[in-house]
């Protein structure tokens, strides 16, 4: 019997709350199915099962939140579906689990002394989390005393009548800080006219609050502030050649499947980073190298904070393949609405801070990976060749490596080897 | 489509990228991107919309110039009207 766990999607998650089981026992899996949704800081979660086998039993209630590891479903590897036989033979290599008597699955009475768990329905305890309202000062009005929506709402309504001198919370302030960020026409723009152009109070069904992605992002930083030594390499390269690649190959595509320097810088850095496994790696009890090369690439969210999705074999994808996941992926990222393995499974970052910003970007190593690699704006600077003086689009790449896994050589090898790739983009 | 309609779309479309900003409150030449905080993958998709919506093709040397409101609209009526 396999054991299906709360799956960590990062360093910074604890917990998870299971919003919906999307498969029901007897129902076979296939590698990549998506078997459940799971409410976490970083948005509600699509989670894919990596065993193929019959969902055998379900282990935890929907709305019930549970620490990463917890067993959450068993899946029968040599099940044969209960309704829907479309069963294929067994993958051999299936994963021998300990045998679930040892392991024992937590019941759901042991998790919910564990967690003090309160009866309440799912949106309403989105709802309190998001407010940051008690569930345990609320008295329930639903079935069994369970809180409901309308019991949060109440508590709300109760709680800013009572408050209503304080200073504003939570979104709100996020929209007094506005001004600064986006100076929109004029210089002034007072509370009222940045009020009436943010749209009203998103509903609370799925999006997390601001503070949440935020902690997240506090969390994974601080471990690896706290933990990773970093050491920083930074290479200044032309951009010449792979520009004029990109004119190129745009002039001859529509609007739509046009490519941006950074589906060219993702895919260079694939191909170097092969050049130079050690920096595609993890670092969990010493160095642990990684076959599949998957580049999370940061997406900044328009509210503050950002999400990492994974371009999952990315130096084995064509540039307009990764042109086509970055356009899949970062709507997504932006509406906070990834899958399992899109937030788990990077192997390396690249974060881009675009054309018009800044010159150079130092990264944090996102833990539990090695290195992080950052690219600047690309700009017009004076570039020196061959003893001519001449005026070429720069980028200023950085490497920040953890210098317990790798030195400062290996981090150089692979800013070389970048380089080599972006001088030669007809091999990209 | 007059000029007053074509400005209606670049604020409606700038709404669907940047939802938390207006606009409307855009000065002439201002640059649109920084004032409203857009970056360089979300600028392609506003590019995207535009030609999509307005049924023209903006090929990329043409980019520079749709840079503020009104460099925008002296381009776009060039094109449509």
């Amino acid at each position: 019997m396999i054991e299906f766990l709360m799956p960590s999607l990062g360093a910074d998650m604890e917990d998870g709350t299971l919003v919906e089981w999307r498969k029901k026992p007897g129902d076979f899996l296939n590698r990549g199915d998506i078997i459940a949704d799971v409410d976490t800081q970083k948005g509600l979660i699509e989670i894919e099962v990596f065993e193929e086998g019959v969902l055998e039993k379900l282990l935890v209630e929907e709305g019930l939140k549970v620490p990463v590891g917890t067993i959450l479903a068993l899946i029968n590897p040599d099940g044969i579906a209960g309704k829907k036989s479309k069963g294929q033979p067994m993958d051999e290599k299936v994963p021998i689990q300990q045998p679930i008597e040892e392991t024992r699955p937590v019941s759901f009475e042991e998790q919910n002394s564990e967690t003090k768990r309160i009866k309440a329905s799912p949106l309403a305890k989105r709802i309190a989390e998001a407010e940051r309202i008690d569930l345990s000062s609320i008295s329930g009005t639903g079935e069994n005393g369970a809180i409901t929506k309308e019991d949060v709402e109440n508590a709300i309504a109760t709680r800013e009548g009572v408050a209503e001198m304080e200073k504003p919370k939570g979104i709100k302030m996020e929209i007094a800080g506005e001004p600064e960020k986006g100076k929109a026409g004029t210089e002034q723009v007072g509370m009222e006219q940045l009020k009436e152009a943010v749209p009203e109070k998103k509903p609370m069904g799925t999006v997390p609050p601001v503070e949440a992605i935020r902690s997240a992002v506090a969390a994974a930083m601080s471990k690896s502030n706290r933990e990773i030594p970093h050491y920083y390499l930074e290479k200044k390269i032309d951009m010449s050649k792979s520009l004029s690649w990109l004119k190129e190959a745009n002039s001859e595509r529509p609007v739509q499947k046009r490519l941006l320097p950074a589906a060219l810088l993702i895919k260079a850095v694939a191909l170097a980073v092969d050049e130079v496994p050690a920096l595609n790696a993890v670092w969990e009890n010493g160095l642990q190298l990684k076959n599949e090369i998957n580049i999370g690439f940061v997406v900044s969210l328009r509210t503050g904070g950002i999400m990492v999705p994974a371009i999952h074999q990315a130096d084995a994808k064509s540039v307009d393949e990764i042109m086509e996941v970055l356009n899949d992926v970062i709507p997504r990222a932006r509406a906070l609405k990834l899958r399992s393995s899109e937030l788990s499974d990077s192997t390396i970052t690249i974060t881009n801070i675009g054309e018009g910003s800044a010159d150079k970007v130092f990264g944090v190593i996102y833990p539990p990976q090695v290195a992080i690699i950052g690219f600047g704006g690309i700009s017009e600077e004076p570039f020196a060749e061959n003893g001519l003086l001449g005026i070429r689009p720069i980028v200023h790449v950085t490497l920040a490596g953890d210098h317990r896994a790798t030195d400062g050589l290996t981090g150089s090898r692979f800013l070389g080897a970048l380089n080599k790739y972006l001088q030669n983009p007809e091999t990209l | 489509m007059n000029k007053s309609e074509i400005l209606n779309t670049i604020h409606e479309l700038l709404k669907n990228i940047a939802p938390e900003m207006d606009p409307t409150l855009l000065g002439q030449e201002e640059n649109i991107r920084e004032a409203l905080n857009i970056d360089s993958y979300d600028a392609l998709q506003f590019i995207v919309a535009l030609c999509e919506k307005l049924k023209i093709d903006i090929p990329e040397q043409d980019y520079g110039k749709t840079a503020t409101i009104k460099s925008l609209l002296t381009y776009l009526e060039k094109k449509i009207i």
